[in-house]
């Protein structure tokens, strides 16, 4: 059974449905990461399932009992807010320790757990530091050794790293995984970055305007995006409509080469960079080199065919064209989806 | 190094010129009156055939009478603070935190009672608790002569301080604060003890230190409601001034109140230097939700019927009887120069208020604009820290002892002014500059300094960098502070007493004068009055809440 299931959870701020008949089930030790655009309704889910948000339809049951009627202090859940919510006027050791404290724990047991999670969390004897004098990730430590000093058997995450610096956050997301591992920690995170979600999570649920776009594991989802819409919030730009006919599709850009089981009729098509290959010009789509960006690892070209949207492709640095460069392009077929839902406007 | 030193320096002593320059008009305005007259006073009190008789202020401090007085000024100053921040506390909360239809409309209601003049507030609880009042009418309940009348004007009087100082950071605070403990296993009631109470407590403080001032110095309200059993140390000192004539007396409670009220200020401004040091704030419009749950409803009935009960009634009352003789006689009465208690018509003193006031607001504007100025500086030191509390005295200090002092220090050269009638606005003014320095500096210190950093490296010269940065930022506050500055004026009573002439009094004058008549034809004229100041009062305050600032103002 699952540990938290949302069944037709629905939030309307106004007459708009913020959250539209979502439904949700977590497993216990499992990490699920909600990704989505700002105002898809990824925190409002947060809330709802902390109980700060009533529900207009649906339910939340946490253990399979409905939530409806529970005070938020008595669901046993914990959240760590987007931006800390770290109590100013007390030092590290009084945050940490203020959950135990509301369950009637003793000063002693207090201090034990206190010590315990600030271990735990790589930051040792800072519980008589103030709060002011703490760095951004030394935030993102105590505020994450908050919400689990009280062992809340679901822990909510609204944009854990959202205000970090890239490097700290790539490092700290490794960290987190970990510790939930090592923990059994139950998580539902939400995000809108796609690299922390495709990091942390065992599962990912992306969302659009307060509905559940697709849901899989990171992998599944990287590579066979449900819509175009999800595709292109994952970063791809190679999208485009094509007109699906056995294996091949015909697009601008061509024909497509897909899939042997791929499904028929007018569809969005995703060609991944990876797969768009650069040949002589005379052998496939004629294209100019419109802009080329350095990656680290490779480096991303913007071709431009005539009279057909751009394309991106990757190349390794030392076959990359030079910008004004007239090149031709084929498809791969391995990289190519074809995609479910409308076709885009 | 030392060809370095001068181009660090040169700046600094350029500002520190600016600033004495900002600082000199304000100064020299406090000194030739404030400073001056109650030096006047006191040396009066004090000195005589040329020898300081400091012994006085034993001998007066050890009077049964006076102590008395002492004992009731504080205490009843106390009662009142409890009292208000009873039953203000819950207006707070839901002024700032429940969204409910005519909040803002009802949030400049209940500051109406705020700038009404203590002699309308007075004369207002008269016609409720009093003789003939509405209680009195119904059930043959009497209240005038019991303290209860007292205690329940002031917090009349104060409950918009509460709600505007307490409710002003609530509204601010963020509200996930309280959800972050709630996620911890806290109650909705252990989350606001935790997390919000101790995060309002400074806040609460200066509101409460405000609130004890206001009623430690209370003299209108007093002087109508208190009648002969109960006096407050500024009653006796305009008792001791005006009736027995014994100046070295009301000398001595000067010096007395003088020094509480500087301690309490000393007390309020180190509360409000701690206040909002390590709290998160938020925009305060988006806090607010709609009422959720039967506990919160039921707050929300509590506070309406308090407000209703509490500081609509006693306006209707007023209201009511001033309308209570047939064609509406008491203000017809208004017109007429046969009433025999004053040398004009009463309705003329309307114009003079305004008059008066008007100039008072104009001064007020610019000596606290000056002095909001100078302290907003960045390299504002010790020595203009000080300046800042002591821009705040007057509100404390005696104004009897102002008008009395201007009375008795400004009839001579170099500054005889006792013929003119400028001495009446420059008291008021004294009153309203704190008012105007307190509702500009928080929008003041507010501007982000790295805003006029872009002006200058963009070309900008000082002056165009106020211009241009500041003034467009601040011109609201100053609008505010301006109709602050004018509704203290036309209200202002204790200075204006002694000063105003006969043929020329202003509104809350006339008022007192037509309550200290016996007769309905008086009394009536006096509700009549009342009633108008009111409206005059009520209107520029409705203005001003359009005008509203988001910043967390202290009024």
């Amino acid at each position: 059974m699952s540990l938290l299931s949302l069944d037709g959870a629905t939030v309307r701020f106004g007459g708009r449905a913020v959250l539209d008949a979502v439904g949700l089930e977590v497993a216990e030790h499992e990490i699920v990461c909600v990704l989505g655009p700002s105002g898809s309704g990824k925190s409002t889910m947060l809330r709802a399932v902390a109980g700060l948000q009533p529900l207009d339809a649906g339910r939340v049951a946490l253990d399979g009992r409905d939530q409806a009627g529970v005070p938020a202090h008595r669901r046993g859940v914990g959240l760590m807010f987007q931006d800390h919510q770290l109590f100013p006027q007390r030092d590290v050791g009084g945050n940490v320790a203020f959950g135990v404290r509301m369950r009637g724990a003793g000063k002693a047991e207090q201090a034990r757990r206190v010590a315990e999670l600030l271990d735990l969390v790589g930051l040792p004897g800072a519980a008589g530091r103030a709060v002011a004098s703490l760095s951004g990730g030394e935030q993102q430590r105590v505020a994450l050794a908050r919400a689990l000093a009280p062992r809340p058997r679901l822990l909510m995450l609204d944009e854990p790293l959202g205000q970090l610096d890239r490097s700290l956050r790539e490092r700290l997301v490794v960290e987190l995984r970990e510790l939930f591992g090592r923990l059994g920690t139950t998580v539902l995170a939400v995000t809108h970055d796609q690299g922390e979600a495709f990091a942390l999570a065992d599962r990912v649920v992306v969302m659009r305007d307060g509905r559940v776009a697709q849901s899989g594991t990171p992998l599944e989802v990287w590579q066979r995006p449900a819509d175009a819409f999800v595709a292109r919030f994952l970063g791809f730009d190679n999208v485009v409509e094509g007109t699906v006919a056995g294996v091949a599709a015909d697009t601008p850009w061509g024909k497509l080469p897909v899939g042997e089981d791929a499904a028929q009729g007018t569809r969005s098509l995703l060609v991944r960079p990876a797969g768009v290959r650069l040949v002589a010009p005379d052998e496939g789509l004629r294209c100019t080199v419109a802009a080329r960006t350095f990656r680290g690892t490779h480096v991303a070209v913007a071709l431009q065919p005539p009279d057909a949207p751009r394309l991106e492709a990757a190349c390794a640095l030392r076959d990359a064209p030079a910008v004004g460069d007239v090149v031709g392009v084929r498809f791969e077929a391995a990289e190519t989806v074809v995609l479910g839902g409308a076709a885009p406007a | 190094m030392d060809l370095a030193r001068p181009e660090v320096t040169a700046p600094r002593r350029g500002g520190a010129a600016v600033r004495l320059a900002l600082m000199a008009v304000p100064v020299a305005f406090f000194a030739a009156f404030f400073a001056y007259p109650v030096a006047a006073i006191v040396t009066r009190g004090l000195k005589a055939d040329g020898v300081w008789r400091f012994g006085r202020l034993w001998d007066v401090l050890g009077a049964p009478d006076i102590r008395h007085v002492l004992w009731f000024t504080t205490w009843q100053a106390l009662a009142s603070t409890a009292l208000t921040l009873l039953i203000a506390l819950p207006g707070a909360y839901v002024f700032a935190r429940l969204d409910f239809p005519g909040r803002q409309a009802l949030r400049a209601v209940v500051t109406v009672p705020f700038v009404l003049p203590t002699v309308v507030v007075g004369t207002a609880f008269l016609a409720l608790v009093g003789r003939g009042g509405l209680l009195d009418e119904l059930w043959g309940v009497r209240l005038d002569t019991t303290v209860w009348a007292i205690l329940l004007a002031h917090v009349f009087f104060n409950y918009a301080v509460v709600v505007r100082t307490v409710g002003g950071l609530w509204a601010q605070l963020d509200p996930r604060q309280e959800e972050a403990a709630r996620m911890l296993g806290a109650s909705r009631l252990a989350a606001w003890r935790t997390v919000t109470l101790p995060a309002l407590g400074p806040a609460v403080a200066a509101a409460a230190l405000m609130v004890f001032l206001f009623t430690f110095t209370s003299f209108g309200v007093v002087q109508i409601l208190g009648g002969p059993a109960f006096s407050t140390l500024e009653v006796e000192i305009y008792r001791q001034t005006s009736a027995i004539f014994d100046l070295s007396t009301a000398a001595v409670l000067t010096i007395v109140q003088f020094l509480a009220v500087g301690a309490i200020l000393a007390l309020h401004a180190w509360t409000v230097r701690h206040r909002e040091s390590t709290l998160r704030l938020v925009d305060a419009s988006g806090t607010a939700r709609r009422p959720r749950g039967a506990g919160q409803w039921a707050l929300l009935a509590g506070v309406l019927a308090v407000i209703a009960v509490l500081i609509l009634l006693p306006l209707a009352v007023l209201v009511r009887r001033s309308l209570s003789a047939p064609d509406l006689g008491y203000y017809r009465a208004l017109t007429r120069t046969d009433g025999g208690v004053f040398l004009v018509a009463p309705i003329e003193a309307i114009g003079t208020s305004l008059r008066y006031a008007v100039v008072a607001t104009l001064i007020a504007v610019l000596i606290g604009a000056l002095a909001a100025a100078a302290l907003t500086r960045r390299d504002a030191g010790r020595f203009v820290r000080g300046f800042d509390a002591l821009l705040m005295l007057p509100l404390g200090v005696s104004a009897v002892t102002v008008g009395f002092g201007f009375l008795i220090a400004l009839d001579e050269p170099p500054l005889d002014l006792r013929a003119s009638w400028i001495l009446v606005p420059l008291a008021q003014a004294l009153v309203g500059v704190p008012f105007v320095v307190r509702t500009m500096l928080p929008v003041l210190r507010a501007v982000d300094e790295r805003l006029r950093e872009a002006a200058s490296v963009l070309g900008a010269s000082p002056w165009r960098v106020w211009r241009e940065v500041d003034l467009p930022m601040v011109r609201r506050a100053l609008l505010i502070a301006a109709g602050f500055a004018f509704a203290v004026s036309l209200g202002e009573f204790g200075a204006t007493v002694f000063i105003a002439r006969p043929d020329n009094p202003t509104l809350p004058v006339a008022v007192a004068r037509l309550l200290g008549r016996a007769g309905d034809l008086n009394y009536g004229q006096a509700m009549a009055l009342s009633t108008v100041l009111m409206v005059v009062c009520a209107v520029a305050l409705l203005v001003l809440e359009r005008l509203r600032t988001d910043r967390t103002g202290e009024f």
